[in-house]
C-alpha cells in the first residue's frame, strides 16, 4: 500500500464517522465536547452554523450519524447491546440549556446587493437558502401558502414531539436576518414568478401530496378514510380535534407513526398500525416505532390491504390478505399469499400514510425545466441545479422524500450554487470545506480532550409518564437529558475527531503503541496488497468501509499499519510513545457556505 | 506513564481461549514504567504466551525483586499470585515456594541490577540446584530506576547517555547459566515478539530451569548512539541462531520447512520445540557448543539471540531431592508425623 496522505481533507473527515454521515457534515464530536463542559450556547452554535435547526433536530432528525456512530461498532461484543451515542438528543441539550444566543447570530446586512431571490415554500431547505443569502446582502423572498413559516416541521410533525415555540425560535432567527416572509402566498405558476425579475429562484415546496390507496371501498367509506399527511396537518390547524375510537393507520413509515400516536391522543383507543411487508422492513425509524409501541399501539405485518368494508355509507373495517416474503429464482424478496384466510379487523376511521409523492402542478412544462419519468425535476446533485440556470430545487422538492438534515444540505449547497452563479463563476467548481489538525498535547500525558474513554451504556431519554401524555396532544413526550445525565452521555463520546497522527522518522518501533493499544488497531508489520495487509494485522481488519492508515517504510523495512475501525481515540498510544511519533490532533472540518470563502482565490483577493 | 486505566473496551474479534479466556483477561494494572520501556513489550509477550498455552492464571506464581523489571508483574497476570522480594533474593523466595508447591507454574521476573549485581549469589545457586522455574531477566544494561549507571551487563567500552566509557568487563548471564547447568537457556530481545513469545512458551512448558536473558533497551538511559543494548544496537548486531516454532502437545505437528534444517525437540509433557536453524555451526543439544558459539559470536560483536540450548530430559530440584509428588503444602499432621515407632526406627538405623 502506499502512504496514506493524510492532507487530503476525506481522510479524517471519514474517521469522524458521525460527521461523514450527516448530510450537513455537522462537526459532531466539537459540539458534544462543549456540551460535556457546559458550554450549551457554543455547542448550539456550532449546531446552528452547520444545521441551522438545532432545536428542531434535535427532536426530529433522522439520525444518520448514529447509525454510523463508531460507539456502536466498539461496543460489539463488549456488553448487552452496541450502542451509538445519543448524538441526537445531545444537540437538543445545547437547545434546552443555552443563553439567549440572538447577539451572537449574524445581522441582517447593512447593505443590500441589488440581487433578488425567490424561495417558494418555507420549509428548511428555503429557509436555509434564506439564512445563507441573506446577511450577504441578497433580497430573499420566501413565498409560503401558509400563514407561518416552517413548512412540514410545523404542519405535520405532531406537537407533542415538537413544541412550536422551538419552530417559533429557529425560524425566528433566519426571518430576523431581513428575510422577507410572505405567508399565505401560494405560488400557482412559475412563469408569474419568473416573470418579476427574480435572480434566481429556489422550489424547497416540499413533497407534499400523500399517496392514495385504490381498492374496493375507498370512495363509498370516503368520510373515514383520510391521507395521514393531509390529515395531520388538518389536526395542527385544528379542523380535526377527534378520531374514532377504533383506528387502523396504513403504512410503516415515520409519518405512520406520528399518524397513529396522534389518533391515539384525539380519541383513539384501539389503535394500531398494519403494514404490508415486515417489521424489520418497515422505513420508520426504530426509535420511533418503539414509541409507538410504548404508548400501546401494536404493529401487525405481512397484511396487504385488499378492501375497505362499509355498510350504509359507514366505514365498518378493513379486509386484509395474509402474505409471507419468499425470494423469487432471482434472488428478488417478493410477498407471496399464504393462503390462510383474509383478516378482517374493524374500525371507525383509517388513516393511509403509504407514501408522499412530489406536485408540481404550478410549473409550467415549458419553461426549460425538464422532469424525469417519476415526475421529479432533473436537478444535478451536487449544485441542485435544474435544466433551467436560475432555478434551483432543494429538500423533498428536488429528490423525494428524505429529511430535515438533507434539506439543510441542500439549502447550504444551492446558497452556494446561487452566490456563484450571481458572481459570474462556475457553479459546478465547488469550495473545499476548512481544515484544521492541532495537537491537543498540553503536557505529558495531558490532552485538551478527556481521553479516559467511558464504560457507560446509553442512556435512555426519559419520557413524560403517559397517562398525562396520552391526553393531550401538545404535550411534549421526551423530557430531553438534564445536563447532569447529558454530561454522561456526552462522556461516551469517543472524540473520533481528535486524530491519532503518525510521524515516521521520529518512530523507533519500540512496540510501545501495539502492545497498549486496547482494541489491537495498530500492526508494525511488512507492507503488501491492502487485501493481504488487512489479513495479518494484530486484529483483523474486516470493515472495509473504514481506512488503514500506513506509514512510509520505517528503519526496519516494515510500515506502521493502524486499522480505524475501532479506535478509542483514547490517545493511549501517544502517551506510550517514547519519541512523540504519536500525536493526538484535533481535526476541525467546516462545510463552506455561500459568503466570501466559497468563491475563486482571485475574487477572495479582491473581496 | 499514563494516568488513565487501560479502556475495559476490546476488539470486537477478540478471541478466547481454550479456557475461555481473552488475552485482555491476562492483563495486569496499567504500567508505570517511562513511555517505550522494553519491559512493557516482554509484559506484552508474557500475557501472549500464557493466553495462547491456556494457562489458569491462578496456577502462577510471578515473583520478583527489585527494580523497574521486577516492578513489571504487577503489570500482567493480574489474577495470578505474586510476590516481591527483597532486592536480590526473588531466586531464594522462588525456591522455597516451589518446595511448598510444586504444582504451580513459577516465573521468575529480573533485571540485571537484580539478578547480575546484587542478586548475583541468589541467581547462581538457584540455577545450580535445577529449580523448575522460567527465569526472565530484562537485560537493559543500566540502572534506570537510579537515573542511569551501568549495571553489570554494561558491555565494556560502551557508552554512557552523559559520554562516560564503560571500563569493566560485562556479566555475561547467558555463559554463567549455561555453565551453572540451566537445562534452557535463551536470549531474546524485547523488540522481536515473534521471537520472544514462543521463547517464553517454550520456557513455560520447560521442566528444570529455563534462563531467559531479554536485552530490553531502556529508552530514557541507555538507548542512545554508543549504547550496546539501544533498540537501533540490537537490532544491527542481532544475530538469531534460530527460529523456534513451540508447537503444544495438542497441536498436529506439521512440517512446513524443508527437511534438514529443522530440529524437533520433545519435552517431558510431549509438546516439541521446532528450532529452525539460522547458523550451521550451532548445536542446541551441546551445551559445550553451545557455550563455545555463544562466546565466539560475541567475540564478533554480534548479539546472539534464540534459543541457545535445552536438555529435554533434565531433572529439577524434587527429583534431585527426591520428594512426593504430592505439593508439601497439600500433606497433613499425618504424613508429616509418622509417629513414634518410625522416628524410633529411623533413630535405630543411624546408632
Amino acid at each position: 500500500m502506499k502512504p496514506t496522505d493524510i492532507r487530503v481533507p476525506d481522510y479524517f473527515h471519514k474517521v469522524v464517522d458521525c460527521q461523514w454521515a450527516c448530510p450537513a457534515h455537522t462537526p459532531v464530536p466539537e459540539y458534544i465536547r462543549l456540551i460535556a463542559a457546559g458550554r450549551y450556547s457554543d455547542a448550539y452554535l456550532v449546531n446552528w452554523k452547520s444545521n441551522v435547526f438545532p432545536g428542531i433536530l434535535g427532536r426530529t432528525c433522522d439520525r444518520p450519524c448514529e447509525p454510523a456512530c463508531r460507539r456502536g461498532r466498539v461496543e460489539q461484543n463488549n456488553g448487552e447491546k452496541p450502542e451509538p451515542v445519543a448524538i441526537c438528543r445531545l444537540k437538543r441539550v445545547a437547545a434546552d440549556f443555552k443563553d439567549d444566543i440572538r447577539a451572537r447570530l449574524p445581522k441582517p446586512a447593512t447593505k443590500q446587493n441589488g440581487k433578488r431571490i425567490a424561495c417558494v415554500g418555507a420549509g428548511p431547505a428555503s429557509l436555509t437558502v434564506a439564512r445563507d443569502l441573506a446577511p450577504l446582502g441578497y433580497h430573499v423572498v420566501v413565498f409560503e401558502a401558509d400563514a407561518k413559516a416552517g413548512g412540514f416541521m410545523r404542519t405535520q410533525v405532531p406537537r407533542f414531539r415538537l413544541p412550536e415555540k422551538v419552530i417559533d425560535e429557529e425560524v425566528g432567527y433566519i426571518l430576523d436576518l431581513g428575510v422577507e416572509f410572505r405567508g399565505n402566498t401560494r405560488i400557482d405558476s412559475l412563469r408569474d414568478l419568473l416573470a418579476q425579475g427574480f435572480d434566481a429562484v429556489f422550489v424547497g415546496s416540499g413533497a407534499p401530496r400523500g399517496r392514495d390507496l385504490d381498492i374496493p371501498g375507498r370512495r363509498e367509506a370516503a368520510a373515514n378514510i383520510h391521507i395521514g399527511l393531509d390529515w395531520l396537518a388538518s389536526v395542527y390547524f385544528e379542523h380535526v380535534k377527534s378520531i374514532g375510537k377504533r383506528v387502523i393507520v396504513l403504512g410503516g413509515g415515520n409519518t405512520a407513526m406520528d399518524c397513529c400516536r396522534s389518533a391515539r391522543r384525539l380519541g383513539g383507543e384501539d389503535v394500531k398500525v398494519i403494514v404490508r411487508s415486515g417489521f424489520e422492513e418497515m422505513k420508520a425509524s426504530p426509535w420511533e416505532k418503539e414509541d409507538a409501541m410504548h404508548e400501546g399501539i401494536p404493529i401487525l405485518n405481512y397484511l396487504v390491504p385488499k378492501t375497505f368494508a362499509h355498510r350504509d355509507g359507514k366505514l365498518i373495517g378493513m379486509t386484509f390478505e395474509k402474505v409471507r416474503a419468499e425470494r423469487d429464482a432471482k434472488g428478488r424478496r417478493q410477498l407471496v399469499p399464504t393462503g390462510e384466510p383474509d383478516a378482517f379487523f374493524e374500525c371507525d376511521d383509517v388513516l393511509i400514510a403509504i407514501g408522499q409523492e412530489n406536485a408540481f402542478p404550478w410549473i409550467e412544462r415549458d419553461l426549460g425545466i425538464r422532469f424525469d419519468e417519476w415526475g421529479l425535476p432533473v436537478v444535478d446533485a451536487t449544485t441542485l441545479q435544474s435544466t433551467h440556470p436560475t432555478v434551483f430545487f432543494g429538500g423533498d422538492a428536488a429528490f423525494g422524500p428524505k429529511n430535515i438534515i438533507w434539506a439543510v444540505a441542500h439549502g447550504h449547497e444551492a446558497a452556494v450554487s446561487i452566490d456563484k452563479l450571481l458572481n459570474g463563476e462556475d457553479i459546478r467548481q465547488r469550495p473545499e470545506p476548512s481544515v484544521s489538525l492541532i495537537s491537543q498535547k498540553m503536557g505529558i500525558h495531558e490532552w485538551s480532550y478527556d481521553n479516559d474513554v467511558s464504560a457507560d451504556a446509553r442512556y435512555a431519554v426519559p419520557w413524560r409518564e403517559k397517562e398525562k401524555t396520552l391526553k393531550s396532544i401538545i404535550v411534549e413526550v421526551e423530557l430531553g437529558f438534564d445536563p447532569a445525565t447529558a454530561f454522561k452521555e456526552a462522556e461516551r463520546c469517543l472524540n473520533c475527531d481528535v486524530q491519532t497522527v503518525f510521524t515516521r522518522d521520529v518512530c523507533i518501533e519500540c512496540d510501545a503503541c501495539v502492545d497498549i493499544c486496547p482494541m489491537d488497531c495498530i500492526t508494525f508489520t511488512w507492507n503488501d496488497e491492502e487485501t493481504e495487509l488487512r489479513q495479518r494485522l494484530t486484529a483483523p481488519a474486516r470493515n472495509l468501509d473504514q481506512a488503514l492508515y500506513v506509514s512510509d517504510t520505517l528503519k526496519t523495512g516494515r510500515v506502521m499499519v493502524k486499522d480505524e475501525d475501532v479506535c478509542l481515540h483514547c490517545g493511549l498510544c501517544a502517551e506510550r510513545c517514547p519519541t512523540g511519533a504519536w500525536d493526538m490532533r484535533k481535526f476541525l472540518l467546516e462545510m463552506t457556505h455561500a459568503g466570501p470563502a466559497c468563491h475563486k482565490p482571485a475574487r477572495r483577493e479582491a473581496a | 506513564m499514563t494516568y488513565i486505566a487501560k479502556p475495559k473496551l476490546h476488539h470486537p474479534t477478540l478471541a478466547c481461549n481454550a479456557i475461555g479466556f481473552t488475552r485482555r483477561d491476562y492483563e495486569g494494572k496499567i504500567s508505570t514504567l517511562c513511555a517505550g520501556c522494553g519491559h512493557d513489550s516482554i509484559s506484552a509477550a508474557i500475557i501472549q504466551a500464557c493466553w495462547e498455552l491456556d494457562i489458569e492464571p491462578h496456577r502462577v506464581a510471578k515473583l520478583s525483586g527489585i527494580g523497574c523489571s521486577s516492578k513489571t508483574p504487577d503489570y500482567f497476570l493480574g489474577q495470578s499470585h505474586g510476590f516481591n522480594t527483597v532486592h536480590g533474593r526473588m531466586p531464594s523466595v522462588l525456591t522455597g515456594a516451589n518446595l511448598a508447591n510444586r504444582e504451580l507454574i513459577y516465573l521468575g521476573v529480573s533485571g540485571d541490577g537484580d539478578s547480575a549485581s546484587i542478586g548475583i549469589g541468589q541467581f547462581v545457586h538457584a540455577i545450580r540446584r535445577g529449580v523448575n522455574m522460567v527465569y526472565i531477566v530484562e537485560n537493559n544494561g543500566v540502572y534506570g530506576l537510579t537515573k542511569g549507571q551501568f549495571s553489570a551487563t554494561a558491555d565494556l567500552g560502551s557508552k554512557s547517555k552523559k559520554g562516560v566509557v564503560n571500563t569493566d568487563s560485562p556479566l555475561d548471564l547467558v555463559g554463567l547459566a549455561l555453565q551453572l547447568g540451566a537445562s534452557f537457556v535463551a536470549r531474546g530481545f524485547s523488540g522481536d515478539k515473534k521471537q520472544l513469545v514462543p521463547l517464553i512458551k517454550a520456557a513455560i512448558k520447560h521442566r528444570g530451569p529455563a534462563v531467559l536473558d531479554v536485552i530490553s533497551p531502556c529508552v530514557a538511559f541507555n538507548n542512545h548512539p554508543g549504547s550496546t543494548k539501544s533498540y537501533d544496537y540490537v537490532r544491527e548486531h542481532n544475530e538469531a541462531a534460530n527460529r523456534l516454532d513451540f508447537i503444544d502437545v495438542r497441536d498436529e505437528i506439521v512440517v512446513d520447512y524443508a527437511a534438514g534444517e529443522l530440529i524437533d525437540i520433545t519435552q517431558h509433557d510431549g509438546s516439541v520445540l521446532r528450532l529452525r536453524k539460522l547458523h550451521a555451526n550451532h548445536d542446541p543439544h551441546d551445551r559445550v557448543a553451545a557455550l563455545a558459539y555463544v562466546h565466539e559470536r560475541q567475540a564478533k560483536g554480534e548479539v546472539v539471540t534464540g534459543l541457545l540450548y535445552v536438555d529435554a530430559e533434565a531433572e529439577d530440584l524434587h527429583r534431585h531431592l527426591n520428594t512426593v509428588p504430592t505439593p508439601f503444602h497439600r500433606l497433613g499432621a499425618k504424613e508429616l508425623s509418622p509417629g513414634a515407632a518410625t522416628l524410633a526406627k529411623i533413630n535405630a538405623a543411624l546408632r
